[in-house]
């Protein structure tokens, strides 16, 4: 065994027993398991939401699209901000609403906002669709981890197998406290690891960012400014916005904005968290100090260039720690996800559909849903071989097909039909799946408009069918529009 | 609720990143080291957090009266 696979395993039993511990001493009920009891405080809320955007993503898909596109890679600094901005307005009205009507989840706020437990159940499982691509690139991340870090002994297969079963091992026993916990760790490390990283390889290998910067500047034209075509300022902005609107519509995060205890932490959130999204700088600084000392990373491969340049210039055990980093930011928001569509297909999608279960049995279902979701994620993880910022931006699709419907649900009596809501986000949600199967670009339908048009994200197109769909459908199923064909006939 | 026009001040961000990066992205230069775009993206992330301190001060001061 190398010494850096030993620290790597040394960390996944700390962060093992971390979620054991958690779990001591407290009744396990449904709302104990997924909230944790609303009774988080400010700086846990913040920890727990900071560690879900601090994921695999960021650390190697943020620094593997520096390393391998360059300048588009900077959207992922920018999106944060609007969401951040949005979501001052939106979230204390969910969870004012949440808080009232004592909600678990996301799709419990649509089926009680529109009176529909049918939609609840719809809007449950295309959230768990959604989840699966953000599941299969925190396995890809923990897969290229373990390999990279066994220094070739273990294969891809073997590491993302080793992972899952630890994965799920805590997520049964320990709930949210354990990703709670296990945020703080690992908060603090990716912070630790990431800053460190982001200045002393610039450092090392040319003398400084400044030099850094110039250096690649003089090898790639064009690389640090975004293509005039393709992943153009259409593309940057367009990205930018869907993404801002699908930030809180991930099920997960939806539902974590239940824990909070009151209203003011969504406001010092708005103007705390985007200072976070600062240590994004040194993932990027991270890549691009790849790009000329480790090249040839090509396609989903580019995801290996945070590890490739650590190995390159660090002893194997430097190497374990920076991987059980890399770990941990996999790990944590990993259980949250698994957490969430276990419990979303026990509660929001069985429990709806068979009548009278109890409470006891609906938490005994979650658990049981772990290792099944697990389990599909593993068989996306190994048959597909997309980069993982594309994988998150396919989620990203999903989610925010809800965001019509949510928005128009913010009233106090909604503005729109449980119908049109409904119609809206299948139609969304369709169109997203045919241009992913079908690997759809907007310059193939519609090959005669100018690239600015052309280049931008697909799922706009789906948003605007959503909201096509949704304003038509509730219009013509509005209660007076009824009462009127009713009186006519 | 009352009229909050300080509210509309959130707008700034979404200006600074949808209308600015396409202007940024012109300039090809770099700036304190950091290629053009990558700082007036540095620039967002800080004026984003000032604006909303600024909003939430305003809410927080309403809210007592």
């Amino acid at each position: 065994m190398s010494p850096a696979l030993l620290v790597l395993a040394a960390f996944l039993l700390l962060s093992l027993a971390l979620g054991l511990l958690a779990r001591r001493g407290r009744p396990m009920t449904l709302e104990q398991w997924t909230v944790g009891g609303r009774g988080f405080g400010t700086l846990f809320v913040f920890l727990l939401m900071a560690g879900e955007i601090y994921t695999t993503f960021t650390f190697l898909g943020a620094s593997g699209w520096a390393y391998g596109r360059g300048a588009p890679a900077f959207y992922i600094l920018c999106y944060g901000l609007l969401a951040y901005t949005l979501s001052y307005f939106l979230l204390p009205v969910v969870w004012r609403y949440g808080e009232r009507e004592h909600l678990h989840s996301q799709a419990d706020f649509f089926a009680r906002k529109y009176r529909s437990r049918a939609l609840g159940v719809v809007v449950s499982l295309v959230g768990v669709v959604a989840m699966v691509p953000y599941l299969v690139l925190q396995l890809k991340g923990l897969g290229i981890i373990v390999s990279e870090t066994s220094y070739g002994r273990v294969s891809v297969p073997h590491a993302v197998g080793l992972s899952v079963t630890a994965l799920v091992l805590y997520v049964m026993v320990s709930g949210v406290r354990g990703s709670a916990w296990n945020a703080v760790v690992k908060d603090v490390m990716i912070l630790a690891v990431a800053v460190a990283l982001g200045i002393w390889l610039p450092r090392h290998w040319y003398g400084g960012i400044g030099p850094m910067f110039a250096a690649i500047a003089k090898a790639k034209p064009g690389f640090l400014t975004l293509p005039a075509r393709g992943m153009s300022p259409s593309w940057f902005v367009s990205t930018v916005l869907l993404s801002a609107l699908g930030f809180y519509m991930w099920p997960h995060s939806f539902a974590s904005a239940y824990t909070a205890r009151s209203e003011d932490t969504f406001r010092r959130n708005a103007v705390v968290l985007p200072l976070y999204q600062l240590v994004m700088l040194a993932v990027f600084f991270i890549g691009f100090a790849a790009v000329l000392k480790v090249p040839g990373l090509l396609g989903a491969d580019s995801d290996k260039a945070l590890l490739r340049l650590c190995k390159l210039s660090f002893a194997p055990w430097t190497v374990g720690l920076i991987g059980a980093a890399g770990l941990l930011t996999a790990l944590v928001p990993g259980s949250m996800i698994l957490l969430s569509s276990a419990t979303i297909l026990a509660k929001n999608v069985v429990g709806q559909i068979v009548p009278g279960m109890s409470e006891r049995a609906v938490g005994i279902l979650a658990r049981a849903f772990v290792p099944v979701v697990a389990l599909v994620a593993v068989w996306f993880t190994l048959s597909g071989g997309t980069a993982i910022v594309p994988l998150l931006l396919l989620g990203y699709n999903f989610v925010t097909q809800f965001f019509p419907a949510l928005l128009l649900a913010l009233p106090e009596r909604p503005v729109a039909t449980r119908a049109g809501a409904m119609a809206g986000i299948l139609t969304g949600v369709a169109i997203v799946t045919w241009l992913q199967v079908s690997g759809t670009r907007l310059a193939t339908l519609f090959p005669s408009w100018p690239p600015v048009l052309t280049d931008l994200n697909v799922g706009i197109v789906a948003m605007a069918a959503n909201v096509a769909v949704l304003l038509a459908v509730s219009a013509l199923t509005w209660p007076a529009a009824e009462a009127r064909k009713a009186a006519s006939a | 609720m009352t009229a909050r026009p300080w509210r509309w001040l959130a707008v700034v961000p979404v200006l600074a990143v949808c209308g600015g990066v396409p202007l940024a992205n012109r300039v090809d230069a770099l700036v304190l080291g950091l290629p053009f775009l990558l700082a007036w993206c540095v620039f967002c992330v800080l004026l984003t957090s000032a604006v909303m301190a600024v909003v939430a001060a305003l809410d927080r001061r309403a809210d007592r009266t």
